[in-house]
């Protein structure tokens, strides 16, 4: 279980977030809201890409608010970056292996999983010699191959196409059955939302509303978009 | 280190089912030559002619050099004639294990006469190593003559250890020649290094592509070059990207010259430190720092 309290960041001209408190099960929690609302910045506080002005993060009672990303990622917390990373000279094989935890799986399950075949990507650089939609799910499956206890998927469906968005859809909805942690997404798409065991709505740097799907999804005015990544 | 394990490092341990010819100290050690693949030495222990009969496919040919002492310069000169419709890998490189106070400096002049049609995989690999303070320096330089529809493909790659280094390249392309280039070079400590490539794309639909990767640590300093002339309707790609770690110092000035108006030419050029995001990535599967840093150098430089 994980728990942020009072957790507040601010930059030197603006406050991001104000006193959020949280507490994430093992389920799926979507995360909304705005542009700006202070979701991204949230998600990169529980990596320890971002350390909270002040507040406490607390891991199955433990409090990992001073901890290195690489300490809460050997804890079992995976961050799926909204703008996939390049990098010239490492293949997707690369990196598979790297995340993957369990050295027997075979890493085509996980490009499967995003819709790539392995035989056309393994070998391939994760360079720009792909597009930004397979760099995309390449780092989707980086996340899945690490197989955590958390693990916090910021915009997926954002530069994914139509078909590929709704394999996307798939993998999530099995993602319970593979993993016993906590899921959480950040999304503003309604396929997405409809996910959530938990919404938590977000806006100007505060929680909103946090409930089960049935009580906030209808208090939400979102709107399927044909595109993906669309917001609403 | 022993003559064994330093050819290793040179030949990445490669088989030589070919023919071979291996110069240790100034010296032929060995020497293998075939019925398509003849090897003569010039005079004066000048360097070597190597001699590629029509036809030759499916055959890796090694020319590796060592030096073990101190003390030791030497220019060689080895040419390549290759027939027509050739197919065939030539494993080159320069390996200098120096353990005394003087210098060892080895300037190979390698010059590769490409026939009509065929295809060249040249691999040269550049090591130092040795705990003397005498300098271990090597000048490789090679030049292409690349015929009509040929091809070739040359990976060269400075490992590490070798202080001083001045790489020249120069190359002039036929109709339908195709030139390839990947080069890796790492420096640390003090060292520096100089590459230069200088490309006469002088055929109808030649294509050049050359790409260089360097890393350059600590102090040291490196340098790159191109010039590349369109001398007719033809392409050329120009990459080079380096990595800067510690103190080390990176320069790159390329030339791209249309001499004829449907030539293409592109240059790109990345200099920079590792990027932050690239080491958070990492970071966040679970390496810490400096094996994020290895990871990410040693795919650049693979």
């Amino acid at each position: 279980m994980l728990q942020l309290v009072d957790i507040c960041y601010s930059t030197k001209d603006k406050q991001i977030l104000n006193n959020v408190n949280l507490t994430f099960k093992d389920e799926i929690t979507v995360i909304t809201g705005a542009n700006g609302a202070g979701k991204s910045t949230l998600a990169k506080i529980i990596m320890g890409i971002l350390k909270p002005t002040s507040g406490k993060i607390l891991y199955n009672g433990q409090d990992i608010t001073d901890f290195s990303i690489t300490e809460r990622a050997k804890m079992g917390i995976a961050f799926a970056f909204q703008q996939p990373v390049k990098f010239k000279g490492l293949r997707v094989m690369d990196m598979l292996r790297l995340a993957s935890k369990d050295k027997k799986v075979a890493l085509n399950s996980y490009l499967a999983q995003v819709g790539l075949c392995a035989k056309d990507y393994l070998m391939r650089e994760l360079s720009g010699e792909l597009s930004g939609g397979e760099l995309k799910r390449i780092e989707i499956a980086s996340v899945l191959a690490r197989n955590c206890n958390v693990t916090i998927f910021d915009e997926p469906e954002a530069g994914i196409d139509l078909w590929s968005f709704s394999n996307l859809v798939d993998t999530f909805k099995h993602f319970e059955d593979q993993t016993k942690g906590a899921l959480i997404l950040i999304s503003h798409q309604e396929k997405m939302i409809e996910l959530a065991d938990t919404i938590i709505v977000m806006a100007g740097g505060n929680v909103e509303k946090v409930g089960s799907r049935t009580e906030i999804l209808p208090t939400l005015s979102i709107k399927s978009c044909n595109g993906c990544g669309g917001k609403r | 280190m022993n003559n064994e394990e330093l050819l290793n490092i040179v030949t990445d341990s490669a088989k030589f089912d070919g023919a071979y010819n291996i110069r240790i100290n100034g010296k032929l050690f060995d020497r293998k030559v075939n019925d398509n693949v003849n090897i003569v030495s010039k005079p004066n222990n000048s360097g070597i002619d190597i001699y590629i009969k029509d036809n030759t496919t499916s055959q890796t040919i090694g020319i590796p050099v060592i030096l073990t002492s101190g003390d030791i310069t030497e220019k060689v000169l080895n040419d390549f004639h290759i027939g027509k419709d050739c197919d065939v890998t030539i494993i080159a490189g320069c390996g200098i294990d120096n353990c005394s106070s003087c210098t060892s400096q080895h300037d190979g002049i390698h010059t590769f006469y490409v026939g009509e049609n065929s295809k060249v995989k040249y691999i040269e690999r550049h090591y130092g190593h040795g705990e003397g303070s005498g300098q271990r320096v090597m000048n490789p330089e090679t030049v292409l003559h690349l015929q009509k529809n040929s091809k070739m493909e040359m990976i060269t790659t400075q490992i590490e250890g070798v202080d001083s280094t001045v790489r020249k390249t120069t190359a002039d392309l036929m109709d339908g020649a195709n030139l390839v280039v990947t080069e890796k070079v790492l420096t640390s400590n003090s060292q520096t290094a100089t590459s230069i490539f200088d490309v006469d794309l002088n055929g109808k639909n030649s294509k050049a592509k050359l790409t260089s990767r360097v890393v350059a640590k600590d102090n040291s300093h490196q340098d790159f070059y191109s010039n590349v002339k369109g001398n007719n309707d033809c392409y050329a790609h120009v990459e080079c990207d380096a990595i800067i770690v510690g103190n080390a110092k990176v320069g790159s000035t390329p030339k791209i010259v249309a001499n004829h108006p449907d030539a293409s030419l592109v240059h790109e050029a990345t200099i920079g430190k590792i990027a932050g995001e690239q080491l958070l990535k990492l970071l966040s599967l679970g390496l810490d720092e400096k094996e994020a840093e290895g990871v990410i150098i040693d795919g650049f430089l693979k």
